[in-house]
């Protein structure tokens, strides 16, 4: 096992301010939406019942957030020990993406004072995959607060605590890996019951296989992604021999998940509809061109060594499925009866507080805890 | 009106209710696109003892705008139409005839010089000196010229009169041309249509009866409130149009079930009318020839009508966009705005802008810098 260390340093430099000011508008906006409803500051409607919060904060945040069910996967069920140094950055990423995309849902919710109800069994209603989504979500984050808890332990110096917590905590990695499993597929499943209001080039039977694949394709590129901005922000070396051996997951991953969506539509018989010229199809081919550019980076095994093509691979992964994620859920979505949305200014700017407040968590949690590992260990 | 206004020409009116005389003005204010409380101002003018004279002068015609006015089956109608006036000369219905009747005509102009109308039906040859239409032997166009110049208003009636019509088509053996082309330095009210509504023409009247001036006039002197609308875009069968529903053929299944008649010839689209609001002969609805299955010819249209082929399709005059499958529901809920699509794009852009950035930067760190701090300590 490799040694983690706080990097130490001062904490309020002015990327962390520049966070702290789009927090703070976020804070006003919220405070309107708290006390004004939804309708305030959204622009949500009948027919788009759910906005960018839910399709970007909670299905792409907790895809961005699946780092560390990815490397857990790796490292814990595949059993690959030399990735361990990357566990537990990850594993504070997810903790945070998922924790605040958990928040989130609470803006979301209309009438947020009854929000707990999900949690009391007589009030929850069984029969919905949503509630599935909300208490896998809800339990997976107390999951990976356990987890990450180690390194708290460790900072306050709580030594039997934390060697007793070690005993157990196996327990924890097994939900940590069976949980994000579960939901990440539901969160396709939920737009299965959309039925014909989502466009035939994303509904398919395997909306849950392809959201738990392209979950995983995230994950390594958000590990990636991750290393190569805190290795160069922080000036520590960069980690591209690890990364690089982890990259030669990314394409198998890849080659799965193109081979069913394409191949899905294809058989379905709506691939001519991915080539009609209108927004819905050519952020379908968007969506699939990154990926694509990704596979082609990653399939020379030379590339993976590059920590320049690394990066941008990792950036085309996100940003393609990312865009899956995005066009499932609202672009490729028409409720019909002529209702349209596009965020508005403040539910945009509440979410860039969700990004902001997450960089400026990890900037604070690296700088105070150890979680990157340390370089004389390295 | 009083009871006892109309009791003065109830004997003209042929038994003609008043009730029924007052519906008959509400429906000329309707034509001319008045409000209803002119009606009764329409009734006045119509009942008062001083009746205007009208010196009804016919040309190349085929007697089919006298015949237009005689014709609407509303009860006694025709009756209102020759005593609403004082028709002192109409070769179809003078009861004297040649010396006697062109006698009866110069002692009306004398008498109402400078108030009554001229109305003029068929076109005037011009050819050779204008012997082609020779009236008590006197070419047609110096009647025409001496009555205009002593009359207060001046209507043309029907295609031939307003702008040649049947006569000038090619290749106008007569040299036949329309009234104003004849009167120059007047204003002629035409109102053009073979035959032309009588409506128009009774609107046309009265609202000069009305209110001592003739109504807002097109370019060709055509009164708007008659031809200010193009028949394509007010005709029932318009949805059939823009569906792309149409009739092939005469009896064809399309024909049969109503469809568009544009590809028959059918000049709506080049032509100005109210036929589909107005309606012929009062007998309800579609009583108007694309109403009965026939495609129009564009009577009213000078350079239109008896010029274009029947059966050339028409040019669609004011091109308006396919309507292929037009949105039934309304916009509902709150689309993209300036500042939500510019945050969008700025954070974008910054995105875009930082990752080029960090990428170019990266390059510097080479591919073996593995475990080598780049910069730092």
């Amino acid at each position: 096992m490799s040694e983690a260390k706080p990097i130490g340093g001062r904490i309020f430099t002015w990327p962390f301010m520049a966070c702290l000011a789009v927090v703070l508008i976020a804070v006003y906006f919220l405070a309107q939406r708290f006390i004004y409803g939804l309708g305030a500051v959204t622009n949500m409607n009948d027919g788009y019942p759910w906005g960018i919060w839910i399709a970007y904060d909670v299905v792409i945040g907790t895809a961005l957030a699946c780092g560390g069910y990815a490397m857990a996967l790796l490292v814990y069920v595949f059993n690959r020990g030399e990735y361990h140094p990357l566990v537990r950055p990850a594993m504070m990423a997810s903790m945070f993406g998922y924790t605040l995309a958990g928040v989130s849902v609470f803006f979301d919710i209309g009438r947020y004072w009854q929000g707990y109800n999900i949690f009391l069994p007589g009030f929850a209603n069984f029969r919905s995959v949503l509630l599935e989504v909300a208490l896998c979500i809800g339990t997976y984050v107390l999951v990976l607060w356990i987890e990450f808890a180690p390194a708290i332990l460790e900072k306050l110096k709580a030594d039997r605590l934390k060697a007793r917590l070690n005993r157990i905590i196996f327990v924890f990695i097994a939900l940590g890996v069976l949980l994000p499993t579960m939901h990440q597929s539901s969160l396709g499943t939920m737009m299965l019951a959309a039925g014909y209001k989502l466009s035939p080039l994303w509904q398919t039977g395997f909306l849950p296989l392809l959201f738990l694949v392209s979950a995983l394709m995230i994950g390594y590129a958000v590990v990636i992604f991750e290393s190569t901005i805190s290795c160069v922000a922080f000036r520590r070396p960069l980690e591209t021999d690890l990364l690089g051996r982890l990259a030669g997951v990314i394409p198998w991953i890849l080659v799965i998940y193109l081979i069913i969506r394409i191949e899905d539509v294809n058989l379905r018989g709506y691939l001519p509809l991915a080539f009609s010229g209108d927004l819905r199809s050519n952020m379908f081919l968007l969506e699939n061109t990154f990926l694509g550019l990704a596979l082609l980076i990653l399939l020379y095994p030379a590339n993976r060594i590059k920590p320049r093509l690394l990066f941008l691979s990792a950036v085309f992964i996100m940003c393609g499925a990312g865009l899956y994620r995005i066009n499932t859920y609202l672009v490729g979505f028409d409720p019909g009866n002529g209702w349209q949305y596009f965020p508005s200014v403040q539910e945009i700017t509440i979410t860039f507080a969700i990004i902001a407040a997450e960089i400026m968590a990890y900037i604070w949690f690296v700088k105070k805890l150890p979680v990157l590992a340390d370089l004389k260990h390295a | 009106m009083q009871a006892k206004d109309f009791d003065r020409i109830r004997d003209r009116l042929n038994g003609v209710s008043r009730r029924d005389f007052m519906k008959f003005c509400t429906v000329i204010a309707a034509s001319l696109g008045l409000p209803l409380e002119m009606a009764p101002r329409i009734a006045n003018a119509i009942t008062s003892p001083r009746r205007p004279s009208v010196i009804w002068l016919s040309g190349q015609a085929c007697t089919g705008c006298v015949e237009t006015l005689l014709r609407p089956s509303h009860p006694s109608l025709e009756h209102l139409i020759l005593d609403l006036i004082s028709l002192d000369y109409n070769e179809t219905l003078n009861a004297g005839a040649g010396h006697q009747a062109e006698e009866e005509m110069q002692k009306a102009i004398n008498e109402n010089a400078g108030k009554f109308i001229m109305v003029v039906d068929g076109a005037i040859p011009l050819k050779d000196g204008g012997i082609y239409c020779m009236v008590g032997n006197r070419p047609f166009v110096d009647i025409v010229r001496e009555v205009d110049a002593k009359a207060g208003a001046v209507i043309a009636i029907g295609s031939c009169a307003s702008w040649g019509g049947i006569p000038s088509a090619a290749p106008n053996p007569t040299g036949a041309v329309g009234l104003p082309e004849v009167l120059k330095n007047r204003t002629v009210v035409t109102v053009p249509g073979c035959p032309p509504n009588p409506y128009n023409f009774l609107s046309t009247v009265l609202h000069y009866l009305t209110f001592n001036k003739l109504p807002a006039l097109d370019s060709s002197g055509r009164p708007k409130f008659a031809y200010g609308r193009l028949i394509h875009e007010n005709c029932e069968r318009r949805p059939h149009f823009d569906a792309g529903r149409f009739a092939n053929k005469f009896g064809d299944e399309g024909h049969r079930l109503g469809y568009c008649l544009y590809k028959l010839g059918c000049k709506g689209p080049q032509t100005y009318a109210n036929c589909p609001a107005v309606l012929f002969s009062d007998v309800g609805a579609g009583a108007w020839p694309v109403g009965t299955g026939h495609p129009c010819f564009g009577c009213t249209e000078q350079g239109v009508g008896f010029t274009i082929p029947l059966f050339t399709q028409a040019i669609i005059k004011d091109p308006t966009p396919a309507a292929g499958q037009p949105p039934i529901s309304d916009e509902k809920g709150t689309g993209i705005s300036v500042g939500s699509a510019a945050l969008l794009a700025g954070a974008a852009g910054v995105a875009l802008g930082a990752g080029a950035v960090f990428t170019k930067k990266l390059g510097q760190y080479g591919d073996d810098d593995q475990g080598n701090s780049a910069g730092g300590e």
